[in-house]
């Protein structure tokens, strides 16, 4: 049924197992060319009552049955291969599901080779539960007591230089011992743990977890203090999500099963699709996929692609620690009503609770919808923070460039650089206006100069990523033309004035020859209808002290791309202030909300 | 066709629960298969290494780490008093001497010429294990612990904070409806599992504090309420290790919300009953609910009843008729019947187009509601 190259497929089924919803999705090759054709979504089942994935899965696939008219299933089987309006050529699925990866990370020194765990972990798509160290200030009993209390998918020790002292790390090994953890997931199971630290320990790690755990030995992820070699160590991660994980957990040991190729965990399928498109159109992309427990963050700057994940950012399980990393007063800051404090308290916390409701009021969608725009800018700031002197799959560092991360400096995202955000996930790609994700992005990421935008149709880039493995064409294809859903162009110009200065002048040529132009005063917000597939000419010249991206009231030329959305000419300034009292700035976003068209009236 | 989904929590009169408990490390097991025991019977119990304090010598002499041993006073295993000098240096003038005090008692675990730090480790502390639950030892680990069950009641929560506590149930409210306010908490109440109706404030949390109450199982909370009684916003939802003063069980949800009925009167016949708790609550997958157990004290029928897993129910999709609870605005809590079950999909106020379901109040009034915001009560 696999071929490396998937020539003969004709139709092609798909799943992502997220967190809160599990969505199927159906590739035909329609007239010489692939395009995505039906959807189905449900309700994951991975937690009790059901305690099996496949039930979502079957849920997610009888949708697109009963939409398709396709008969894909025979009772609890995919029928492969496709044979006319029967069956399918291959089955691939990602998996996220339970909050993904969920990993602890132990090292001797915090920040040292504890860190570099952490680094490790989180470029393999985990979600680091908690970073254990001989000098993390807690008491051993503590650390212990930690360990079985989280119950992670699975453990990286790391700890001391090659050669160096071994009692450290053998502490560390003892504590894990005497934990005796269960995994998260197939309670009956070892629990993987990846030991990467000194070499020296390995006969004595042997000796104390060999028995209780599912141990495996790679190289040191700090072979020497100057240096991180964190690929090995990574890629073991990736082989026991599939061997352990997802195997273990409730349903997977069928699911694995039924699939053609590798269950894939949903980030680094998502990475995998972003980066070939990047490289295709030869861009800067800056991608996002937030979920319910947590929110992803890629980019693609010359060539190099960089991840990282951002644990409890999300906008079901994760969203009250949104709320209590930005602070309330970051959330209220975005809605154009006037919600009690308790009430928004109330509401977000309901939402954590019971993560699968959907909003039903304009009210709760704002609030919804303001919470994504701080998850968004945290997890960007999470994003440059680590981005900064990272290489993707190993990297070199010196004890002098760890001083210079700490400190927070050079990025590898300027924003000016960057052509293209990607939007991906339920609350951006299933906005009710595409507007309402346009500016969830333009807000939260404030770009600067001009920057195409685009969202994930619905949600199919993990789908598409685990695909490109075994079918490039096919995923590719879908990729371009059903999968992105350009939303325009966003023209933005950094600086600050006082309200109704002058800002920027601009002049739209559309490809009719008919124009537009005017003068944007600061403040302003502007949206022009470009449509999917067009080009404008669009020159404009900011005031002194606003730079669009050639320099301070420097004038530029550019081609704006449309989209379903058009072109939103942002005169707001950067960074972005609202104003401080309540009542005014409710005022002002409902204005801007009015000139963008964000809801309904 | 997808379904909607209730979170599988249990209210249930009657059922088995197992509790397997062991120690953190391995230790003594002071109980047997077939034994009966409370839910304070201690059933093992061992010593948990000390805390370890690491000093950083090699800084506060200002020598290099390959260097440290040739300037400590004790070697790996030697016992230290606090205060006791571990190390110092040897200057050329004697009045400019460094020693490197313990700031612990206990003994040197370990010396690193890597990285220069000195390992103190505390004595060790004596923890004991208890039982938990009033029950029967049906299983012992060697070294480990052992296997409690018990038939019982149980009546699971959506979210709780605070670890397991032991007491018995008493009434906080005449009905579900009633807030627990704090002068319905009095000091007969101490000691006890205090149910509440619809909703408890900080100035109830205060007085229940005062006077002693070990656990309060109430409708809702404001979240304002949570963060004053942890000094802190709760982020995930990853609790059991809180010490508030006592454990905290909310049933249905996050503001004033009447207890499920079922709930309510389920506790209020248990009026007197010992009742363990346990406030820890980790909404993910391996979820984990707080709960209230009420035992039976039936030893006799634990092993003819069925267990836990086996009389959970399959949850499953919606019928006409089903009863449902509400479980998102505009009708947040509210109690309702399944009136259809339309199939194609409807447009919401937030221009959003989800599959809904039309529900009927008590009154009669019908409301369309998306099918991801109910849930089945049991019925």
């Amino acid at each position: 049924m696999t071929s490396s190259t998937g020539l003969g497929m004709t139709t092609i089924l798909a799943t992502d197992c997220g967190s809160t919803t599990t969505k199927a999705i159906l590739i035909e090759r329609v007239g010489g060319e692939y395009r995505q054709t039906f959807r189905g979504e449900a309700p994951t089942t991975v937690e009790a009552p059901f305690d099996d994935v496949t039930r979502g899965v079957l849920n997610a696939i009888q949708e697109v049955e009963e939409l398709s008219g396709r008969r894909i299933l025979e009772g609890e089987k995919i029928l492969t291969p496709a044979d006319g309006n029967r069956g399918v050529d291959i089955y691939v699925s990602t998996s996220s599901a339970g909050g993904g990866l969920q990993m602890m990370v132990a090292g001797v020194v915090m920040a040292m080779t504890a860190e570099s765990a952490q680094r490790c972990a989180l470029g393999a798509g985990a979600i680091v539960m908690d970073v254990m160290a001989s000098n993390d200030g807690r008491a051993a009993y503590e650390k212990i007591e930690r360990i079985r209390h989280l119950r992670p998918d699975m453990i990286l020790l790391s700890g001391g230089t090659d050669g160096g002292t071994i009692s450290h790390v053998v502490e560390l090994a003892e504590y894990i011992r005497a934990a005796d953890p269960k995994p998260r997931l197939g309670g009956g199971f070892k629990l993987p743990v990846i030991f990467a630290g000194n070499r020296d320990a390995r006969g004595r790690i042997q000796e104390i977890l060999g028995d209780r755990t599912a141990l495996v030995i790679t190289d040191n992820i700090r072979p020497v203090l100057e240096r991180e070699n964190l690929a090995p160590a990574r890629h073991k991660i990736h082989d026991l999500f599939l061997e352990h994980v997802m195997a273990q957990a409730p349903g997977y040991g069928v699911l694995i099963g039924w699939t053609g190729a590798p269950i894939m965990p949903t980030p680094a399928a998502v990475g995998v699709i972003m980066e070939k498109a990047a490289k295709q159109q030869g861009l800067n992309l800056l991608g996002v996929d937030i979920g319910g427990a947590t929110t992803d963050v890629f980019s693609v700057v010359d060539g190099q692609f960089t991840r990282t994940v951002s644990a409890n950012l999300g906008m079901s399980y994760s969203i009250s620690n949104v709320l209590a990393e930005a602070g309330l007063e970051k959330i209220q800051r975005w809605l154009p009503l006037s919600l009690p404090e308790q009430d928004v308290r109330n509401r977000i916390k309901n939402k954590m609770i019971r993560p699968t409701t959907v909003p039903q009021t304009q009210e709760d969608l704002a609030l919804e919808q303001a919470v994504a725009r701080e998850a968004l800018r945290l997890a960007l700031e999470q994003h440059k923070a680590l981005a900064v002197g990272l290489k993707g799959v190993q990297q070199e560092r010196t004890i002098a460039d760890a001083f210079e991360q700490e400190e927070g400096a050079k990025s590898l995202i300027d924003l000016y650089r960057i052509d293209l955000i990607i939007g991906s996930g339920g609350i951006l790609s299933h906005a009710p206006r595409r507007v309402q994700a346009m500016m969830m992005m333009i807000d939260a990421y404030q770009p600067l100069g001009l920057t195409v935008l685009a969202v994930d149709s619905i949600f199919m880039m993990p789908h598409l990523g685990v695909l490109s493995q075994v079918n490039e064409q096919a995923a590719t294809e879908v990729f371009l033309k059903d999968c992105l859903i350009p939303l325009g162009s966003c023209l933005a110009a950094e600086g600050s004035a006082k309200p109704g200065e002058p800002c920027f002048a601009y002049t739209v040529r559309f490809a009719g020859g008919r124009e537009a132009g005017g003068t944007l005063r600061f403040g302003g917000l502007l949206r022009i209808e470009l449509a999917l597939g067009e080009e404008a000419d669009l020159q404009a010249e900011p005031a002194r002290g606003f730079d669009l991206g050639a320099g301070k009231g420097k004038a530029v030329a550019l081609k704006a791309k449309g989209g379903v959305v058009g072109l939103i000419l942002d005169a707001r300034g950067r960074p972005l202030v609202l104003p401080a009292e309540p009542s005014e700035r409710a005022a002002q976003l409902r204005a801007w909300a009015k000139a963008v068209d964000l809801y309904p009236e | 066709m997808a379904h909607s989904y209730t979170p599988g929590l249990r209210v249930t009169p009657r059922t088995v629960v197992r509790k397997r408990r062991i120690l953190p490390i391995p230790g003594q097991v002071l109980v047997q298969e077939g034994q009966a025991v409370t839910a304070t019977t201690v059933i093992a119990q061992t010593d948990l290494p000390g805390r370890v304090h690491t000093v950083n010598v090699v800084n506060l002499l200002g020598i290099s780490p390959e260097e440290i041993r040739r300037y400590m006073l004790k070697r790996e295993g030697d016992p230290v008093l606090e205060g006791e000098p571990i190390a110092e240096n040897r200057p050329f003038i004697k009045w400019l001497k460094t020693r490197v005090p313990a700031p612990v008692t206990g003994t040197v675990e370990s010396i690193s010429e890597v990285t220069g730090q000195v390992f103190l480790r505390e004595p060790p502390k004596p923890l004991a294990l208890s039982a938990y639950l009033d029950g029967v030892v049906v299983e012992t680990f060697p070294g480990q612990g052992a296997s409690v069950e018990t038939a019982c009641s149980l009546v699971q929560g959506i979210f709780g904070i605070g670890g397991e506590a032991v007491g018995t149930i008493a009434m906080g409210a005449a009905d579900p409806e009633e807030m627990l306010t704090p002068e319905r908490i009095t000091e007969a109440d101490r000691g006890t599992v205090l149910v509440g109706g619809s909703l408890i404030g900080r100035d109830g949390f205060a007085r229940a504090k005062q006077v002693g109450v070990r656990a309060i199982v109430v409708g809702g909370i404001d979240d304002p309420d949570l963060r004053a009684l942890l000094g802190r916003d709760l982020g995930v939802a990853i609790t059991g290790t809180e010490q508030v003063g006592f454990t905290l069980i909310i049933t249905e949800g996050f503001g004033r919300i009447a207890m499920a009925t079922r709930t309510f009167d389920l506790l209020a016949s248990k009026v007197g009953r010992r009742a363990s708790c346990s406030g820890a609550t980790q909404i993910r997958a391996g979820v984990i609910r707080p709960e209230v157990i009420i035992p039976l004290g039936e030893r006799s029928a634990v092993s003819g009843q069925r267990s836990e897993k086996e009389v959970s129910k399959a949850g499953g999709g919606l019928r006409v008729g089903d009863h449902i609870r509400i479980i998102r605005e505009p009708h947040f809590g509210r109690i309702c019947k399944v009136a259809a079950l339309p199939a194609d999909l409807r447009l919401l106020p937030t221009g959003s187009k989800v599959r809904v379901l039309e529900a009927e109040f008590e009154d009669g009034q019908r409301v369309l509601v998306p099918r991801a915001n109910v849930e089945l009560l049991e019925s």
